[in-house]
């Protein structure tokens, strides 16, 4: 058992850091989101950090990463432009929104979808070009007053995707973010806050990549909001391949109205400790949202998915599948959680939790939870940890199939159903052999 | 080509097989028949290489190589096929996949080219039609929600695309209904060559209404107690187990 960190003197750290932030701003003091990074930080003091002792974090201690002190990198670092072009998906490069230590990279971003006010471009010039609209969104679905990565989030906010899709707009091709990792001999911390609006009747894609060019320490603590308005149609994929002695805590935080779908897929393969908080709002009537998730970590990997469901309105359908392969002493945590709400009649909720343990040493703590105040609905939940089956590797051998290649199949065979729920063929081509390379060289 | 040598094989510190002497030549057809509890199934496993099973003395040489230290890949690279009594059901692993990995990782070891797509996917027609399974099959999980009858099938089909030296079917007959068994029976008999040999493991004598065997071997109490021709099967058939429990128990006696 970790020690839990004391955590003041952490908290005031982030205080120092954040004063050190303030003064690098220069010119960006003056927007007038600056107000709302100051109340931010205020409200981090007040909350302080997560211990264990609360129930959300009970089985996640981020004692290491309090325990480091990260720099910030306030200049774009530069990169050989091949480094991004070995992240690249095939079939989705015509959109492109490069970010390395989470600054953006002009010189390797292009976006090539057009239509009227549409908006893709970084937050950093967002706050410049488009106050009327972070004024009316940013902030506004996910809440700094009660969650403290969020609001040291919020008081670092600086940079991140900016996604404005009007009514009536479908965008053909995905859009393609990538984050690139690279802190040379520093370590940093990077707070990427992404703001994605889609109206009404539109429908947009997006794949975000996470990788890092070299094995470091780093933190990074995202935040993302999306909004996805009456009719819209979402796809949101995130594929995290972080360096194995990097931190990363990422809430998302959706809110759909009426009829709006919101369809996601995420995987996580890096990062010491990681920690994804998806919290999902069905505020109208007939929405759908689709979480898939897929993990694979070894060594003393630590990996933490909390989701929360929350159907407020009658109605809506959620369906969660996520399948995790842990090896080695890796630990993974799934607490999902479906509220559905007085009103929420006629609520169809699934959510299921598989794993496959491939040590003895490896450890899942699987937590699925309905808390349903409504009498019409139908929901169900589950979990289950299982091994390579002896048998079926026996099977497989006897036909003459090597240990290890059965081995693989067995692992493919376990994942494969999860993969089939993504909907961009391009990334789902993508994820496949990904997936399957990481399979073999593990083994 | 296979010649076991006074086999002992325990099971958690049981003695199963009490020494057991085999031979098989090519081209034969040996039926090992017995009670329930013999240690039919052992000797199938054991042979195939499953790894829960003591082997406390004895030798097994199959081509000349040392059965008992291969692994068992390489077993079934040798020529060495097991028709499972229970076959594994393995969702997510197609049956064209697994097929093709195991086709290709046998013809790697003997030292022959992969096959293309086109001839894996004709030469799988031709061995479906065998056992008279649809093509959709291929598609499907690896015996995931297969009937018992399709199962055994499904063992018979993998032993025609894999063309074994020796095939041990272990009861492959139980739990088939007449049509099955002609199906699977009439699979093995297509199969059979000058050059390859069969082990039936069975506890009925109706299999081999259908597939005549040059021999007939009675495993009782882990050990062979009768070895004749097809007659002794029925006579087996006839008078049942009972005679040969008596005979042993006589044995046992004079021994003592």
């Amino acid at each position: 058992m970790i020690k839990e960190a004391q955590t003041e003197p952490k908290v005031e750290w982030y205080i120092n850091a954040f004063e050190k932030f303030e003064k690098s701003l220069n010119g960006d003091k003056e927007i007038p989101f600056h107000a709302v990074r100051k109340k931010a930080i205020e409200k981090f003091q007040q909350l302080g950090f997560p211990t264990t002792r609360i129930e959300e974090w009970k089985y996640t201690n981020i004692k290491p990463i309090l325990d480091q002190q990260f720099g910030t990198i306030d200049k774009p670092q530069k990169i050989d432009k091949s480094n991004i072009d070995n992240y690249r998906i095939k079939g989705i490069e015509e959109n492109l929104i490069v970010f390395v230590n989470g600054q953006y990279i002009d010189e390797f971003s292009h976006i090539t979808l057009s239509s009227k006010n549409l908006v893709i471009k970084s937050l950093s010039r967002a706050f410049r070009e488009n106050p009327d609209l972070i004024k009316k969104h940013l902030t506004h679905y996910a809440s700094y007053t009660e969650e403290p990565f969020v609001a040291l989030n919020t008081a670092f906010t600086r940079e991140g995707t900016f996604i404005y899709v009007p009514d009536d707009t479908v965008l053909d091709a995905p859009i393609h973010v990538i984050n690139i990792s690279d802190p040379g001999q520093t370590t940093f911390q990077s707070h990427p806050r992404n703001l994605m609006i889609i109206g009404k009747n539109s429908q947009v894609s997006l794949v975000e990549t996470l990788n890092h060019l070299s094995d470091n320490v780093y933190f990074q603590n995202s935040v993302t909001e999306v909004l996805v308005r009456e009719n819209a149609i979402v796809d949101h994929i995130k594929i995290q391949d972080e360096s194995k002695l990097s931190f990363r805590i990422a809430t998302t935080q959706v809110q759909q109205e009426q009829s709006s779908v919101y369809h996601t897929f995420s995987i996580d393969l890096g990062g010491a400790l990681v920690r994804n908080n998806l919290n999902i709002g069905l505020n109208g009537e007939n929405a759908e949202a689709n979480l898939f998730g897929f993990y694979f970590i070894n060594g003393k990997q630590h990996l933490d998915n909390h989701t929360n469901i929350d159907h407020l309105v009658p109605n809506c359908n959620s369906n969660e599948l996520y399948k995790g392969i842990l090896d080695d002493k890796s630990r993974a945590v799934f607490s999902g959680t479906i509220f559905v709400e007085k009103d929420a009649q006629k609520t169809n909720a699934f959510q299921s939790n598989k794993n496959l343990l491939l040590s003895n040493e490896a450890e899942i703590d699987s937590k699925p939870q309905l808390k349903i105040f409504a009498d019409d609905v139908k929901c169900s939940h589950g979990a289950t940890i299982g091994q390579i089956d002896d048998e079926a590797l026996f099977y497989l051998r006897q036909r003459g199939v090597s240990l290890e290649d059965a081995h693989i199949l067995l692992r493919q065979a376990f994942a494969s159903d999860v993969f089939e729920k993504i909907r961009i063929p391009a990334a789902k081509e993508y994820i496949n052999q990904l997936i399957s390379e990481r399979l073999k060289s593990e083994i | 080509m296979l010649k076991i040598s006074n086999l002992r094989v325990a099971v958690e510190n049981t003695e199963i097989l009490k020494g057991i002497d085999l031979e098989v030549k090519p081209g034969e057809l040996h039926a090992i028949m017995g009670p329930n509890g013999s240690g039919k199934s052992t000797l199938a496993n054991v042979l195939a290489g499953k790894e829960e099973y003591e082997i406390l003395n004895g030798s097994v040489t199959f081509k000349g190589h040392d059965l008992l230290e291969m692994a068992p890949e390489d077993r079934a690279r040798e020529g060495l096929f097991l028709a499972f009594q229970y076959p594994v059901e393995i969702p997510g692993v197609s049956m064209a996949n697994f097929l093709k990995q195991a086709v290709n990782e046998i013809r790697q070891y003997r030292g022959q080219e992969s096959l293309n797509a086109r001839t894996f996917l004709s030469t799988m027609r031709e061995k479906l039609n065998l056992v008279q399974m649809d093509e959709k099959f291929i598609s499907r999980s690896v015996n995931e929600g297969f009937s018992g009858g399709e199962k055994k099938r499904n063992e018979i089909f993998q032993m025609a695309m894999l063309e074994p030296s020796l095939a041990i079917l272990d009861e492959t007959d139980s739990g088939l209904d007449i049509d099955a068994l002609k199906i699977v029976a009439d699979g093995v008999n297509k199969l059979r060559t000058k050059d390859n040999a069969f082990i039936v493991v069975t506890h009925y004598q109706r299999l081999l209404n259908f597939i005549v065997p040059d021999f007939v071997h009675v495993l009782y109490q882990g050990k062979i107690v009768e070895s004749g021709d097809k007659e002794l099967a029925l006579h087996l058939e006839e008078y049942g187990y009972d005679w040969v429990k008596e005979e042993a128990k006589e044995q046992q006696a004079v021994e003592e």
